[in-house]
């Protein structure tokens, strides 16, 4: 019974033919590197794992000196979190048993295996079917690993290379016979040249995204980085909520674009909540991975993640995940074709007003000058249409939930720049200020 | 029956239960408390709460500081504008000034709390003891402050951080003023209103003759002869009477002299304390005895005040720290005999109400309590003798000195502020910002020649 089918709701998910009966996996990292966690997991209600990445024996060495490092809000909420944290350092045999053993105890449970292997041909086709022979359902390729291993040629080192991105999953592929994700890297200029590279090497899918560069800050006492190793750092791979926009985009890239649309995605980058699998779901992933939220608030919040979506689904009239998977696609553009005859302005309710000025103190030293902090003697916020842009910087910065909102304007004058509110869009291609415009036909 | 004897006697409670009743009424932040607390702030624009003080301090920046870490400069920010800031971060009626003025209320009837901030940021400077203003040049002009408490002491920093030389002459033997002397002593613990005094007096430039008052060896003409300045802050000598027979009856005592005593004593398992209490009075003066009196073990202790709970000058907090003290109050009422041979046994009372014309008047309706020991709290007034030949020349309004927006008085090169002045509110903040706006304005009398 899955206490979540709420409505006639169903979460199971499918990607590449792989079941798991909810779409949020748990991501390769550590609460995914034993058999301990992972059952852990699967009790709490994961729909599926991707086992922390097993490399070549002997196991590397992590350090024993602090291997995560966070951004705190001052109610010590995580909001970014960073870690140097290698590939698992226990025996390659070790994990293979527990593998085996978990999928045999968990067979209705998606468990997919990341593997970092050097750039050569023999490691494939070594280690490919002893991970194949434990009866886990996919590989998934760690091109993404941006700290340690990247500098032995390997994680984030192949996943900046299109062509090395290539090689390995064609290597891979050529021993494989379960489905091949391959994991990119966001520490990229331009995150089509990975997925296309992915693509034409075989891979059945990609996930995005891996951790990003990062150094969390500096110690203030010490004046060196934070965390430090025995007073020397090195950049660590940067996660959590603060990423997912980033995650986003990449994400919305692959899906939109006409060489890797229709390629499977397996979206991870911040979710917290079932808010962040909307994003990802409604922007092109077909299920999300999840590791910082876990590593921070334990196994327990799949509990909302698969209460809220079922909720959300069903309010939204839709039956199952699928329905929802690329619904946002077709509404991500370039900026040259956003409609620049579109006019929106701010809109305070003063009831909800709490005076705090906060919008008009940054619509005057940031934006406009559109809002105003008196109005016949007495402290009030008032947008002043004839400056107002429709930034939605006061929008932003408002700490009352809907006291400031965007109208939309559908007919008269735009009292800002004079001229008429009009349904006929207009975008950069064809406006009279582009000296690049397209001529009328 | 009234008791032959009155029951007033030392010792109801032991050493250790009031070592308990006296502690902080509102014990200081921790870290991680101060940070989430601090982390409710808006920063607002034009904060209502900095137009609520009436220091204006600028409390967003300073809880801005608190939250990134910078407690010097929280602790800056608030005490240029408040050197009293520690002082006041423990007795501010919060609750009618920044915290009423929070903008968190309209949001969720739960203001930011500024009051306990604010001495998260002050208290590591009073314990090291930190000097964070420095003395301008030398002036080579004298000030003459007259008074020891908030509002003298907050002139006298002012004045020597502008580079001047100021002498305060204070009636008291110690400094502090009602600081000292005054406020309720679970509000200011470990002797902070002494460490607070030596503080500000470590800018230096400051001389103290303690123990000398207006009106004795020391005349405010002789004053102005010896000083290019003078400012007065004697606050409020004198205590209103009842103006009832039988008012010197022994029993009927003043509260605000008992309270002193209170602050003063070493073991207040000492003090005298009545089995049951009258209090007649609604202001702060009225709650600090009748809880104190509570907290040293009276078994019954009863507010009487004459008007009704909203025109209690006590604000509603403090009324509710009352109540929750286990003392009632009860309004609309006012005493007309003190009865009692050797000593006040009983109160008579009698009900009031507003007549037509808005006056208060006694319905003819009474009632009595017993009483071991009958507080007078209704107010202090200024004691013109004190002022002796000043008292003259000074102008007076509502029974007070008269100044102008500036604290000067109506004489050439005297200024006075704190709650001997009129239009105060009586609280140590006001008394504060009268002594910086008058150092501030006798600086620039000062400077173009005076």
């Amino acid at each position: 019974m899955n206490k979540y089918a709420t409505g006639g709701v169903d979460l199971a998910s499918e990607f590449l033919g792989i079941r798991s009966p909810n779409p949020f996996w748990l991501a390769s990292a550590p609460p995914t590197d034993k058999a301990y966690n992972v059952n852990r997991a699967f009790e709490a209600g994961w729909g599926g794992v991707v086992w922390k990445t097993l490399g070549e024996d002997p196991p590397i060495v992590n350090v024993s000196g602090p291997r995560y490092g966070a951004i705190h809000a001052n109610d010590r909420r995580v909001i970014g979190f960073n870690n140097v944290e290698l590939i698992t350092d226990r025996p390659l045999a070790t994990n293979l048993a527990e593998i085996r053993q978990v999928k045999r105890d968990w067979p209705d449970r998606a468990l997919v295996v990341s593997v970092m292997l050097p750039m050569n041909r023999e490691a494939w086709a070594k280690y490919v079917p002893m991970i194949e022979d434990t009866g886990a359902d996919a590989l998934e390729l760690n091109f993404g690993c941006p700290h340690g291993m990247s500098e032995r040629g390997m994680g984030s080192a192949v996943g900046q290379v299109p062509e090395y991105i290539q090689q390995a999953a064609e290597w891979c592929k050529a021993v494989a016979r379960i489905p091949v994700i391959v994991k990119l890297t966001p520490n990229v200029t331009n995150i089509l040249g990975p997925a296309r590279a992915a693509k034409k090497g075989g891979a059945d899918a990609v996930s995005l995204i891996n951790t990003m560069n990062s150094i969390m800050r500096v110690d203030y006492d010490t004046l060196t980085m934070y965390p430090a190793t025995d007073g020397m750092g090195s950049h660590g791979g940067y996660c959590g909520p603060a990423v997912k926009p980033v995650a986003l985009h990449m994400v919305a890239e692959i899906a939109r674009n006409e060489a890797t649309r229709g390629l499977p995605i397996s979206g991870i980058g911040g979710v917290t909540d079932w808010r962040d699998a909307v994003d990802f779901l409604a922007l092109g992933a077909s299920n999300v991975q999840v590791c910082t939220a876990a590593m921070v608030y334990g196994f327990k919040i799949i509990d909302d993640l698969q209460s809220g979506l079922s909720h959300f689904l069903k309010d939204k009239g839709m039956s199952r995940v699928a329905d929802l998977v690329g619904r946002a696609v077709p509404s991500v553009t370039d900026w040259k074709f956003l409609n620049l005859n579109y006019v929106v302005k701010a809109r305070i309710n003063q009831d909800l007003c709490i005076q705090c000025g906060r919008c008009h103190i940054v619509c005057e030293d940031a934006s406009h000058q559109a809002i105003t902090h008196t109005v016949d003697g007495k402290r009030r916020f008032e947008v002043i249409d004839q400056e107002c842009v429709g930034c939605n910087l006061c929008v932003s910065v408002c700490p009352v939930v809907d006291c400031i909102t965007m109208e939309t304007l559908t007919s008269g004058v735009d009292s800002r720049t004079g001229r008429a509110i009009t349904s006929e869009k207009m975008d950069w291609t064809t406006h009279p200020n582009n000296p690049m415009r397209r001529q009328p036909p | 029956m009234d008791r032959p004897q009155p029951d007033v006697v030392p010792g109801r409670l032991t050493a250790a239960e009031i070592e308990r009743n006296f502690r902080d009424l509102h014990p200081p932040l921790s870290k991680s408390e101060a940070l989430i607390a601090a982390d409710r702030c808006y920063f607002c624009y034009a904060a209502p709460c900095t137009t609520a003080c009436p220091t204006g301090i600028d409390i967003p920046r300073f809880i801005q500081s608190i939250r990134s870490g910078d407690i010097e400069g929280a602790a800056r920010t608030i005490l240029s504008e408040n050197v009293m800031g520690g002082m006041c971060a423990r007795v501010c009626p919060t609750e009618v000034l920044c915290e009423q003025a929070c903008v968190r209320n309209a949001h969720e009837e739960k203001p930011v709390d500024i009051g306990l901030l604010q001495r998260y940021a002050t208290d590591p400077v009073f314990e090291s003891g930190q000097q964070l203003f420095e003395r301008a040049q030398p002036t080579g002009k004298r000030v003459a402050v007259v008074g020891g408490g908030p509002a003298a002491l907050s002139c006298a920093h002012r004045l020597a951080c502008l580079g001047h030389e100021v002498t305060v002459y204070c009636r008291d033997a110690k400094l502090g003023g009602l600081n000292e002397f005054g406020i309720a002593a679970y509000k200011t613990v470990d002797d902070f209103a002494q460490r607070e005094v030596a503080w500000i007096l470590s800018i230096g430039g400051i001389e103290v003759r303690t123990g000398v008052a207006l009106g004795g060896e020391l005349s405010l003409a002789q004053l102005c002869c010896g000083h290019d300045a003078v400012f007065l802050a004697v606050g409020l000598a004198g205590v209103n009477a009842l103006g009832l027979e039988s008012e010197n009856l022994p029993g009927v005592v003043d509260a605000v002299e008992y309270i002193a005593g209170l602050r003063q004593a070493r073991d207040k398992s000492q003090l005298p304390v009545g089995r049951r209490v009258v209090v007649i009075g609604g202001g702060m003066t009225a709650i600090d005895i009748a809880v104190q009196s509570r907290r040293l073990g009276a078994e019954d202790v009863t507010i009487v005040y004459r008007r009704g709970q909203e025109h209690m000058g006590a604000s509603r907090f403090e009324q509710e720290l009352a109540q929750g003290s286990g003392v009632r109050i009860r309004h609309w009422a006012r005493p007309v005999r003190l009865v009692g041979k050797e000593h006040v046994t009983r109160v008579e009372f009698e009900y009031t109400r507003i007549d037509p014309d808005g006056r208060l008047e006694g319905t003819g309706e009474s009632f009595a309590l017993q009483a071991d020991i009958v507080f007078k709290a209704i107010g202090q007034e200024i004691d013109w003798d004190e002022l002796g030949a000043a008292s003259r020349v000074l102008r007076v309004s509502n029974g007070r000195i008269g100044v102008d927006a500036h604290r000067k008085t109506s004489l050439d090169n005297v200024w006075a502020g704190g709650d001997c002045v009129a239009g105060g509110q009586d609280l140590t903040v006001t008394a504060v910002q009268d002594g910086k706006i008058a150092a501030q304005a006798i600086d620039r009398y000062l400077r173009s020649g005076g």
